[in-house]
């Protein structure tokens, strides 16, 4: 089962020192623990995987990465690009914001959550970009249809509705729409969800390509062994909230130590 | 006469305390949607609640009341108002622009340039400019706090993407001293550039949405667009049919059914008293009163 690594391991940063540091994050609902203890480091260019069964904590924790939550507990520092590193947990609400709209992209599982469905293709991808102050139809029309070309949707369609789309291209268009302001973190939320196998691979492939062309880090929630074998360099496979296993992605899936990560990869159908 | 079994201008004096101090407060802070208690007034919501409420707090016993209704004085909407005036607070009431001290209007800013000695309260059916694109309370009262005015952009954008140009005739967002943005309630887009800078006090009152928002003279007020497509005021292309106006809103009314129509201001004021002066446009019949 050994596969050629998609993205060269062991690149030097170019910049010495994580991208993001989390430091102990914990979110509790009441008595219930949602995650617990979590802590890493994600490096410029580093895709992480985060997987684990439903409900061990994974979008909980991703949540709480992005600012959609407030966690309880820990430190979630991010290279911010003026002020060094910054805890997102204590920083200002506009400054977070404004993150989340220029470094920091987030896909949703499903594209409805990350779209705005009454407005054209265009109008979603040049969001972004008016949002950060861009006054220029040309130019924002410009860059809505080079997007929509990077993701493989036709010129043609910059000005349909997305719910004339089907579910691989509307989950296309949302990747576009986070990407056009050139983001360095990018949050998946089981970005592949709901799209049969072939929609699937196409997605996984265009979303490698973005990822090593344009050096992003990312940080990838889902229980899809095969995504995070494909896109993952480094893989935390999480339990009842909690981190049970981390390491690189191939070492933890040919060689699982954890009596649950064994169950995980043991339990995908060999086809 | 006033109706004795009502307090003056209907509504009772600590209803008026409370909407004059969301009023100063609109003024402290121009554009800022301001919540206030809005009265059940006897009249559906949709015909000017949030207006009268508002003009009732105005209004003084000496102050003399204009009503305008899609820019004229003899609709519906403005006679109730301003009989409904007349009767409960018995201030004297005019047709003419100049000559009024409080104006309420739906959807119109009069022709006739305002002084600092007027009024002009507007009646607003939805003052939230971001409504339609985020139908969330919460997150719309975020977006103004926090300056997130990119989502106005995008109805822009998608206006020139389906048809052009920016299509937004009426209720087109201005953005205020470079701070909040502003539904201007219905007006047509070419009664923006009045907004801004202008001497009178402009007060906006929505009674279903209680919000009560205001423009203190002088103010600037900016139409927003896109560099490549810059905000135009526009017009339908003729003279007025009646008074021969070249720089004048204009309604169009079908005539016939073979295709007739006419251009005629839509501020009957106006309109009168150019015609009364002697001017005419190209349907103008004999203006009798002043014909001797």
């Amino acid at each position: 089962m050994t596969m050629v690594h998609p993205i060269a391991p062991g690149t030097p940063p170019a910049v010495p020192g994580p991208l993001l540091s989390v430091d102990g994050i914990e979110k509790r609902y009441g008595a219930r623990i949602g995650c617990t203890g979590v802590s890493f480091d994600l490096w410029p260019g580093e895709v992480m995987g985060i997987v684990g069964e439903s409900g061990s904590g994974k979008s909980t924790l991703l949540n709480c990465l992005a600012g959609h939550l407030a966690p309880d507990a820990g430190r979630v520092l991010f290279d911010t690009r003026d002020g060094g590193m910054v805890d997102t947990v204590t920083m200002a609400e506009p400054a977070r914001r404004r993150l989340s709209r220029t470094d920091w992209a987030f896909v949703h599982q499903n594209p409805r959550d990350g779209l705005r469905m009454g407005v054209s293709a265009g109008g979603n991808v040049g969001e972004r970009l008016m949002a950060v102050g861009a006054r220029n139809y040309g130019g924002i029309r410009a860059a809505a249809l080079d997007w929509l070309d990077r993701v493989e949707i036709a010129a043609d369609r910059v000005d349909d509705r997305p719910s004339a789309f089907s579910g691989g291209m509307q989950q296309r268009l949302q990747i576009a729409r986070n990407l056009v302001t050139g983001p360095r973190l990018v949050f998946m939320d089981e970005p592949t969800g709901g799209l049969d196998v072939s929609v699937q691979a196409r997605l996984l492939d265009l979303l490698r390509g973005l990822v090593r062309e344009m050096g992003l880090s990312a940080i990838i929630v889902t229980h899809d062994l095969a995504v995070v074998r494909l896109l993952a360099d480094r893989l935390m496979v999480m339990k009842s909230g909690r981190v049970v296993e981390a390491g690189l992605t191939d070492q933890v899936l040919d060689d699982p130590q954890h009596a649950y990560t064994q169950l995980l990869v043991s339990s995908v159908l060999q086809v | 006469m006033t109706d004795t079994a009502y307090n003056f201008a209907y509504l009772d004096e600590e209803t008026k305390r409370m909407i004059r101090r969301a009023i100063l407060k609109g003024i402290a802070i121009p554009g800022y949607q301001v919540p206030f208690a809005s009265r059940e007034m006897p009249m559906p919501y949709g015909w000017g609640t949030g207006g009268v409420q508002v003009t009732a707090a105005c209004l003084t016993p000496g102050d003399r009341l204009k009503v305008i209704d899609q820019g004229a004085d003899d609709t519906t909407n403005a006679v109730s108002i301003r009989k409904f005036f007349e009767r409960t607070a018995g201030v004297a009431t005019t047709e003419r622009t100049a000559e009024a001290t409080v104006i309420q209007t739906r959807h119109r800013i009069p022709e006739t340039p305002l002084t600092g000695d007027q009024i002009l309260v507007y009646q607003v059916p939805i003052p939230e400019p971001l409504r339609f694109l985020e139908p969330r309370e919460t997150e719309t009262r975020k977006m103004h706090e926090l300056e997130e005015y990119g989502l106005m952009h995008v109805k822009l954008y998608e206006d020139i993407a389906r048809h052009g140009h920016i299509s937004t005739a009426y209720a087109y967002p201005v953005r205020v001293e470079g701070r909040y943005v502003m539904d201007p309630s219905p007006i047509p887009k070419f009664d923006n550039p009045k907004l801004s800078g202008n001497p009178a006090i402009q007060l906006f009152g929505a009674g279903r949405e209680q919000r009560i928002y205001a423009l203190p003279p002088f103010t600037e007020a900016v139409s927003l667009d896109f560099e490549d497509h810059p905000f135009e005021a526009s017009k339908p292309d003729h003279p007025c049919d009646l008074c021969g106006a070249e720089g004048s809103y204009l309604d169009e009314v079908i005539t016939d059914d073979r295709g007739g129509r006419m251009f005629v201001c839509s501020d009957t004021d106006f309109c009168a008293e150019r015609r009364a002066a002697g001017h005419a446009g190209r349907l103008a019949a004999p203006y009798e009163e002043t014909a001797a």
